[in-house]
């Protein structure tokens, strides 16, 4: 009785933090509901995408793929050959897309065969692997591109003629997905002021009398993010969804029943890694500037910390974790930094808390593993000591 | 029966194995028809493993060069160089150890890989792993499967949230889920399971070998083996001993056979040897009392006393193990491998997780602390003498005085807990003393510990032992892995001191004609629980019993099986 109520907070212990903090931190912030809720559902439209990437390597035994980063590279570099060649709005994307898939399915084959050389060490291997395609991303983006690579658009390049500038502009493409579908959840009020603003023909109108203000939902991403959800849950009644828990839970039975337990890791990986590409596509398109040296880093810890804060487990993962994962990270992205200045002065302690919060959490995740699974082969052993 | 046809279903022709030079199968010839039930007994490293291994074609056999003579199976030539090739051939097989997917259901476990496919457009562009599963026709598959056995199991139950007895029973359920199963290899299934549950699994095998599958049965509980088979047949070192019908052969003569009776007369001289000892033979419960007392000395303490160990040694579990060493006397501990002997100096030494009550001279001893069991003044021998008995790559005199050094505070010069530093020419004296008393070869007492040959790997080991000058030491495996000469002199190392300086010796080995020859008591463990304590003049017989799980009542032959109608009422 005890070890299970014991049981159940060690599950949810994170997920419990956050809300808490979540629970002072809003009063604090000061924010309306209304652009808390508007914040929300960007950021949830941004990010989700590149949350999901995660779930078919965990059910596949691998852990948390440190490795994403890799795809988020991929559709990088998507990404700059069509604001090179100036291919605009959805068409662009679905470019970058087609040019990120084989670059993203080569890393992703690559990765997924170190890995099966690490086996038990797969995080701290993708982790460092991450570094490592880091620097060719980086000898490919400074030095090969606009010398080797063709590159003519001057302004993607820096100065001395090859090597590609820090900050490259996505306005090409900005938003484009977001607002395929424009839609307003607005009140009464709030709808009249939005159509007044923006003209009234464009959007797709929904009326909720309560509400006050004007909610933009990014209505074509949350039906790309639906589809992927479905797919997830698909991908698990398949018989190769049913391996991958298979080979997650344990190597050694299923590849004496038959199972390519390689072949099936290496495929967990790729679909990540392609994933993790269009995940970092609709990422940058909402943002709609890239940070070519940055912006992939970020993505993978974000992402990561994100779903850990969903109460995700480096062995456990479902859909439900990656969007309580990504609302109670956010939300507290959110508010922190205006409860920081509310409260102290200092809006620099929610920026500190950030950093602080998505290394921490990702290390106490680890260790809870850890600490989990010794738990439990100490239990299984258990049942083998004496009567007493 | 279904034995129409009148051919044998699987045939061995003089079936052999080298295992780099070392011969450990020669020239085994048998067969086996429909629906028979065979049992395969022999003590460890007698060759069943690596028979099984043959017979289903596990890669081990194929990587050291294959095996010698042919195996027939339908009067065909077949030779299996993978398990999957032996699997469509109709073997099936049931290890030891599980092989379920804990979180999944038995459903899942009993079809795994075999999973019931729904077609759809996606499995012709891609491939059949992207269809669905068809879970209705799953849990009719698996619940067929299921009730062949005559076991009532939902096949919706997590196999992490079963009865060890379930678990064993999926995994039958699997192998007869394929459809071609023939033979079916069972290897030791009922080592984890209880009583009524083992019945309950003969019960299920008498039932599936009616319906025509052959199985071959291993087990070291020779009372099942004779219940359940029809034939026996015996392995030792590697040669089929015998292969009768099992109306023809007593549990007695089972174990003797087993056992060997050559080498029975050798020890009973080795025995002769050992010079009388001032021991008294405790008076324990679990003493098998053979009428062979020694001379009645004056009563003496027990130096050690366990009562209701338990260990949680990965692969040596012990349960549940109480028995008595008197001083001065040489105890020794036996058993089959992986049935927890090893795990009783080692939990005792506080090396593994460990419960129950031991006492030490009458004190009580905390368990789980090395040092506390080190300051006690008991000594250990590790049977990982390379991994934990010795610092490899440090010289002779380190390894010698280390344990003495850091916890009698000797082989130090300075301050104690201010300002120390290790006395090295006390220490170089010392470990030469035993260099010489012990006669380890090696260029002096700066040579490394893993440039010297087991044998004086394992002297060194001693002398670190003898330098704590114990009250007991405790010694595992003292002949792993040495050659026959050092073999003599260690055990003559054991016995000179223990005759000199009256320390008390416990000594864990899985060669019971060893123990035989050095201790005057020996324990043999049986699944983690003591099975008897017999002087060590007792016959070999006996001694085999004992490991067969086979405990003190028997009467020298027969035993009546009460059981049967029991289990088959519970299936």
């Amino acid at each position: 009785m005890i070890r299970k109520f014991f049981d159940i907070v060690a599950n949810n212990a994170v997920p419990a933090i956050f809300i808490l903090i979540s629970a002072f931190a809003i009063p604090l912030s000061g924010f309306s509901a209304s652009y808390l809720v508007q914040e929300l559902l960007t950021r949830i439209g941004r990010n989700s995408f590149l949350i999901l990437s995660l779930l078919i390597p965990i059910m596949a035994g691998m852990g948390l793929n440190f490795g994403m980063v890799l795809g988020a590279m991929a559709g990088q570099i998507g990404l700059l050959f069509i604001c090179d060649w100036g291919v605009v709005g959805i068409p662009g994307m679905v470019l970058a897309c087609l040019i990120g898939t084989p670059i993203a399915i080569v890393l992703g084959i690559f990765c997924g065969h170190i890995l099966n050389r690490a086996k038990g060490r797969e995080m701290v291997t993708s982790y460092i692997l991450g570094f490592f395609i880091n620097g060719v991303y980086q000898m490919v983006v400074l030095y090969l591109m606009g010398w080797v690579i063709p590159i003519t658009n001057p302004t993607l390049l820096l100065s001395r003629g090859y090597g590609v500038r820090n900050a490259v502009s996505l306005m090409g493409i900005r938003g484009v997905l977001d607002n395929l579908l424009p839609t307003v959840i607005a009140g009464t009020e709030g709808a009249k002021q939005f159509l007044n603003v923006n003209g009234a023909n464009t959007y797709l109108l929904l009326q909720i009398p309560c509400l006050d203000g004007a909610i933009r939902l990014p209505l074509a991403t949350f039906i790309i993010i639906a589809l992927f959800c479905a797919f997830i849950i698909w991908f698990r009644k398949t018989k190769l969804g049913q391996d991958m828990r298979a080979i997650g839970q344990d190597q050694g039975v299923s590849h004496s029943s038959g199972i390519p337990v390689n072949r099936t890791r290496i495929i967990a990986i790729v679909i990540s890694t392609v994933l993790a590409c269009y995940g970092q596509i609709i990422y940058l398109q909402n943002m709609g500037t890239l940070n070519t040296y940055n912006s992939h880093d970020q993505a993978g810890m974000f992402s990561i910390a994100a779903l850990l804060i969903g109460g995700a487990s480096v062995s456990r993962a479902s859909i439900a974790n990656v969007f309580v994962g990504v609302i109670l990270f956010h939300l507290m992205f959110i508010v922190a930094p205006m409860a920081g200045k509310n409260l102290i002065g200092e809006a620099q302690i929610g920026e500190y808390f950030r950093v602080f919060v998505s290394y921490g959490i990702i290390a106490l995740a680890l260790v809870l593993h850890a600490w989990k699974r010794n738990r439990e082969r100490e239990a299984a052993r258990r049942s083998m000591r004496g009567d007493k | 029966m279904d034995n129409n046809n009148n051919q044998p279903l699987l045939r061995l022709e003089h079936i052999g194995k080298e295992y780099y030079g070392n011969r450990v199968l020669s020239d085994i010839s048998f067969e086996i028809n429909p629906g028979e039930i065979i049992g395969l007994v022999g003590e460890n490293g007698a060759g069943k493993s690596t028979l099984l291994n043959i017979l289903f074609g596990n890669s081990v056999i194929h990587s050291t060069g294959g095996y010698d003579g042919n195996i027939y199976l339908d009067e065909k030539l077949v030779h299996f160089t993978t398990p999957h090739q032996a699997l469509a051939a109709g073997i099936g097989m049931v290890h030891q150890e599980f092989s379920l997917i804990p979180g999944f259901s038995a459903t899942e476990n009993i079809l795994l890989n075999r999973e019931v496919l729904n077609g759809s457009l996606m499995s012709y562009v891609f491939s059949e792993r992207v269809s669905t599963l068809d879970r209705s026709e799953m849990h009719k598959r698996a619940l067929t499967a299921i009730n062949t056995l005559g076991v009532n199991i939902s096949p919706d139950m997590l196999v992490n949230e079963m009865p060890v007895g379930y678990k064993q029973f999926i995994e039958i359920a699997r192998e007869i889920d394929r459809k071609n199963t023939r033979i079916l290899f069972l290897d030791e299934p009922t080592a984890v399971l209880t009583e009524s549950e083992a019945e309950i699994l003969l019960s299920a095998l008498k039932k599936l070998a009616r319906s025509g599958i052959a199985i071959i049965f291993i087990s070291h509980r020779l009372s099942e083996i004779k219940e359940l088979c029809s034939r026996i047949l015996v392995l030792r070192d590697g040669k089929l001993i015998t292969d009768q019908k099992s109306e023809d052969l007593t549990l007695r003569q089972i174990a003797s056979l087993m056992v060997g009776r050559e080498s029975l007369r050798k020890e009973e001289k080795l025995i002769e040897d050992i010079p009388e000892q001032p021991v008294e033979i405790g008076d324990i419960n679990e003493t098998l009392d053979l009428g062979q007392k020694p001379k009645k000395k004056k009563k003496k303490k027990p130096a050690l006393k366990v009562e209701h160990l338990w260990v949680d040694m990965p692969g040596e579990t012990v349960r549940d193990v109480s028995f008595e060493v008197m001083r001065g006397e040489i105890f020794g501990i036996g058993g089959l491998a992986g049935h927890g002997k090893l795990g009783i100096p080692n939990g005792i030494m506080g090396l593994y997780p460990a419960g129950g009550k031991v006492r030490l001279f009458g004190k009580r001893l905390t368990l789980n602390r090395p040092r506390v069991a080190l300051n006690r003044k008991m000594a250990f021998v590790s049977e990982d003498r390379r991994g934990v008995g010795l610092l490899l790559d440090e010289p002779l005199d380190w390894n010698i005085t280390f344990t003495a050094m850091q916890n009698q505070g000797r082989f130090l010069l300075g301050i104690p807990y201010i300002f120390q530093v290790r006395n090295e020419f006390a220490m170089a004296k010392e470990a030469q003393k035993f260099i010489d008393a012990l006669g380890i070869k090696c260029t002096g007492t700066s040579q490394k510990a893993g440039e010297l040959s087991g044998g004086n790997q394992q002297k060194v080991c001693l002398a670190k032992a003898f330098v704590l000058q114990p009250d007991i030491l405790l010694i595992c495996e003292p002949t792993r892995g040495i050659d026959i000469g050092a073999k003599t002199l260690v055990l003559d190392t054991l016995k000179e001191y223990n005759k000199e300086h009256g320390t008390t010796i416990i000594i864990t080995s899985s060669e019971l004609e060893e123990l035989r020859s050095v201790c005057n008591r020996v324990a043999i463990v049986d699944e983690g629980r003591i099975a008897g304590v017999l002087p060590a003049s007792s016959s070999a017989e006996d001694f085999g019993m004992l490991m067969m799980g086979q405990n003190s009542n028997f009467v020298g032959g027969e035993e009546v099986n009460t059981n049967e109608k029991e289990g088959e009422n519970i299936a």
